[in-house]
């Protein structure tokens, strides 16, 4: 009987930095036991648990894509007991991951499809994971035409800059940053609120566009109403959720959204499907 | 089916025997009320008792449990990596005089466990290495309503050994393999031939002393959302309840729990504890928000959770054994009979619902 508590132990092998207040940063870990890292085989838009021995485990989306080797990435913001611990931690530090977890975005069902990718804040790190996965030269010619809408309060507070800027550069997708607001006179995209660049940006909502939305509540709520006058209907508008998690696996009983665990049977989601659940995320 | 005579002179005999292959677990009074509790040698059953006050769950799902432990010592080899605590051990046991509804009980909450995707070991083990000696209810209490929840005083189903008590001695049904092997340990083998109507009539007569019921037949028909939304059900309901999580602690059914890690010495420990969904804790954000940040939204869930999800998840009736627990316990008197009822008779056209307990 496998024990599905267990986590693989990694190293952490580098911490970057990535918002001026210190707030986000992102963690590479490597598996201890290279044939860990074939165990924990992900798609895009799953979690694992980071599970700091003695201090506790946390449920993050995984931000690396299945398509890059040799190590996982995380981006984790602080806020609270552990994620505390682990923004003290150091390179070379031995922790451990459980997961992979939960659904991923349903990759089947784009292919062939155009994709619009919203993000704001720092519900980004899957979408990282997703576009690299999407861009990857095997993949990338599964998917039609790609958008990606992502903002942030201030150029600052971005995540992943170089790789922002180097999709921005490329002709295979349409790149669209924004800022709440900045008076950087150098700053070349956009300003203004992510549902105010969608509606400028995106694309129609025809039959084979899909819309894979993650950021905080507030810009969800916004931007909902801009993809209905998209001509997204519900089942083509994709959300991943976060609910507080302990075990990840649909046993301990309180990720549920009416009979649904966000755990097992999401975090990721369609309108559709939320709209016949009870909104307890 | 076979049926064996335990002459209640033999019993304490029997109870010696099967000690060398099983550690023990029976009910036992701890000043006012009966608890399970492991046998120490030469200790007996207390057989003379309604029910236990808290589910014995936890001889299978303890209370607290260590799940992983680890060196916090750098200079060890499993420094800061969890492993399953290897005295971790899983010796048979026998529990003696568990009620049907408690034994019934195991299989709702095994479907919790036992997951195509994942399994829990710890659960799984614990449940795997124990034989259940029921014992028939001849003397329901008026709180009970075990026999429209999927159980019955005399069900038989979950149990290896059902003892039914006959003055002088006991007539014990062989129902498993697991309780055949405790009654040959137990040298139990004096077989009572003849007496199947017998035991039906106690039976029946056991059936008929159950004096109240729920009404589950509409329940999977009811639409989700509609119950959900039923705030005539639930805004009555919450307004008394204080959220002491007392109804899920002493639930036979109720499986939620936490994981918490510890450091003691130079060792990492992680634990499972019993939670529950009537405590804020329970689902709060680190960012403050909190899905179920209101008493009824909590109430609600437990409701929800046993009467409906659990229904439409499964498609094997509901998270409740009629055990009457919740109900004798709840300190504002808030009923699952009750809310049941409502439950299966809510009508979304006019929001209206029987509100009766029959
Ligand atoms: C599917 C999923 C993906 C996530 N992805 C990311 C990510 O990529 N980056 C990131 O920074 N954060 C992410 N989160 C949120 C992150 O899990 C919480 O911020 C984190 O658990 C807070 O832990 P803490 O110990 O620092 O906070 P405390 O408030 O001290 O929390 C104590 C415990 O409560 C639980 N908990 C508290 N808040 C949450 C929450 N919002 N979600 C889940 N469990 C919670 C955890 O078990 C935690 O150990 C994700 C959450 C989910 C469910
Ligand atoms: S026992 Fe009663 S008051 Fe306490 S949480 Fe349960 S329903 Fe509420
Ligand atoms: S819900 Fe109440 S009556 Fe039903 S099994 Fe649990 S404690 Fe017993
Ligand atoms: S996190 Fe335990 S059930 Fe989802």
């Amino acid at each position: 009987m496998e024990n599905p508590y267990i986590p693989y132990p990694v190293r952490i092998d580098e911490i970057k930095t990535e918002t001026e207040d210190k707030s986000l940063k992102t963690f590479k870990f490597v598996f201890l036991n290279p044939e860990d890292e074939e165990k924990f085989s992900y798609r895009a838009g799953q979690f694992a648990e980071l599970s700091i021995p003695g201090i506790g485990e946390i449920p993050i989306g995984i931000a690396s894509s299945p398509t890059e080797k040799g190590f996982v990435k995380f981006t984790i913001f602080k806020t609270g007991k552990v994620t505390s611990y682990l923004h003290s931690m150091k390179e070379g530090d031995i922790m451990g991951i459980r997961g992979p977890l939960g659904n991923w975005y349903p990759w089947e069902t784009l292919e062939g499809k155009n994709v619009v990718i919203i993000g704001g804040g720092f519900a980004f790190t899957t979408l990282r994971s997703s576009i690299i996965y999407m861009l990857d030269p095997e993949n990338r010619q599964k998917f039609k035409d790609i958008h990606v809408i992502y903002g942030a309060r201030s150029p600052g507070m971005l995540l992943y800059k170089d790789e922002l800027e180097s999709w921005a550069a490329r002709d295979d997708l349409n790149m669209h940053i924004t800022v709440d607001s900045c008076d950087d006179p150098e700053w070349t995209h956009h300003t203004g609120f992510v549902p105010t660049v969608t509606e400028q940006e995106g694309p129609a909502g025809t039959e084979d566009t899909y819309a894979i939305v993650c950021g905080p509540p507030i810009m969800i709520k916004f931007t909902q109403p801009v993809l209905d006058k998209l001509g997204y209907s519900e089942d083509r508008i994709i959300m991943s959720l976060e609910n507080r998690m302990k075990c990840g696996i649909g046993m301990c009983g309180r990720c549920n959204i009416g009979k649904e665990f966000v755990c097992k049977d999401g975090p990721v989601f369609t309108l559709q499907q939320l709209n016949q659940t009870p909104k307890e995320y | 089916m076979k049926v064996i005579r335990i002459d209640k002179n033999d019993w304490a005999e029997g109870i010696e025997k099967i000690r060398k292959t099983y550690s023990l677990i029976g009910p036992v009074k701890e000043k006012f009320y009966h608890i399970f509790a492991n046998l120490g040698s030469g200790q007996m059953p207390d057989m003379e008792f309604t029910n236990s006050r808290i589910s014995p769950k936890y001889i299978i799902y303890p209370q607290s449990e260590i799940i992983l432990k680890c060196s916090m010592n750098a200079e060890e080899e499993d420094y800061k990596i969890y492993r399953e605590p290897e005295d971790k051990e899983y010796k048979e046991k026998a529990v003696l005089g568990i009620r049907p509804c408690d034994a019934d009980s195991l299989p709702v909450v095994m479907r919790n466990f036992d997951t195509d995707e994942y399994k829990d070991p710890y659960w799984l083990r614990a449940f795997e290495t124990t034989t259940l000696v029921g014992l028939a209810c001849d003397a329901p209490c008026p709180s009970c309503f075990c026999t429209s929840a999927g159980s019955g005083p005399y069900n038989h189903k979950n149990l290896d050994v059902m003892l039914i008590d006959n003055k002088d001695h006991y007539l014990a049904e062989i129902i498993t393999e697991k309780g055949e092997k405790l009654a040959e340990a137990a040298g139990w083998q004096d077989k009572a031939e003849g007496i199947a109507d017998e035991i039906a009539k106690r039976k029946s007569d056991a059936e008929s002393k159950i004096e109240s019921n729920v009404h589950t037949d509409n329940l999977a028909k009811q639409p989700l959302l509609d119950l959900y939304e039923a705030t005539s059900i639930w805004e009555k309901a919450a307004f008394a309840c204080i959220n002491c999580g007392t109804c899920t602690y002493v639930c036979p059914t109720c499986w939620c729990f936490d994981i918490q890690d510890e450091v003691y010495g130079r060792e990492g420990f992680r634990i499972r504890n019993w939670d529950s969904c009537m405590y804020p804790l329970f689902t709060l954000h680190a960012s403050a928000h909190n899905p179920r940040g209101t008493k009824l939204a909590r109430l609600r869930q437990r409701f929800m959770h046993k009467l409906k999800y659990y229904v439409d998840k499964y498609e094997n009736g509901i998270q409740c054994t009629g055990c009457g627990r919740c109900v004798r316990l709840c300190p504002v008197n808030i009923d699952i009979r009750r809310i049941c009822n409502m439950m299966n008779s809510y009508d979304p056209e006019t929001c209206t619902c029987e509100a009766t307990v029959s």
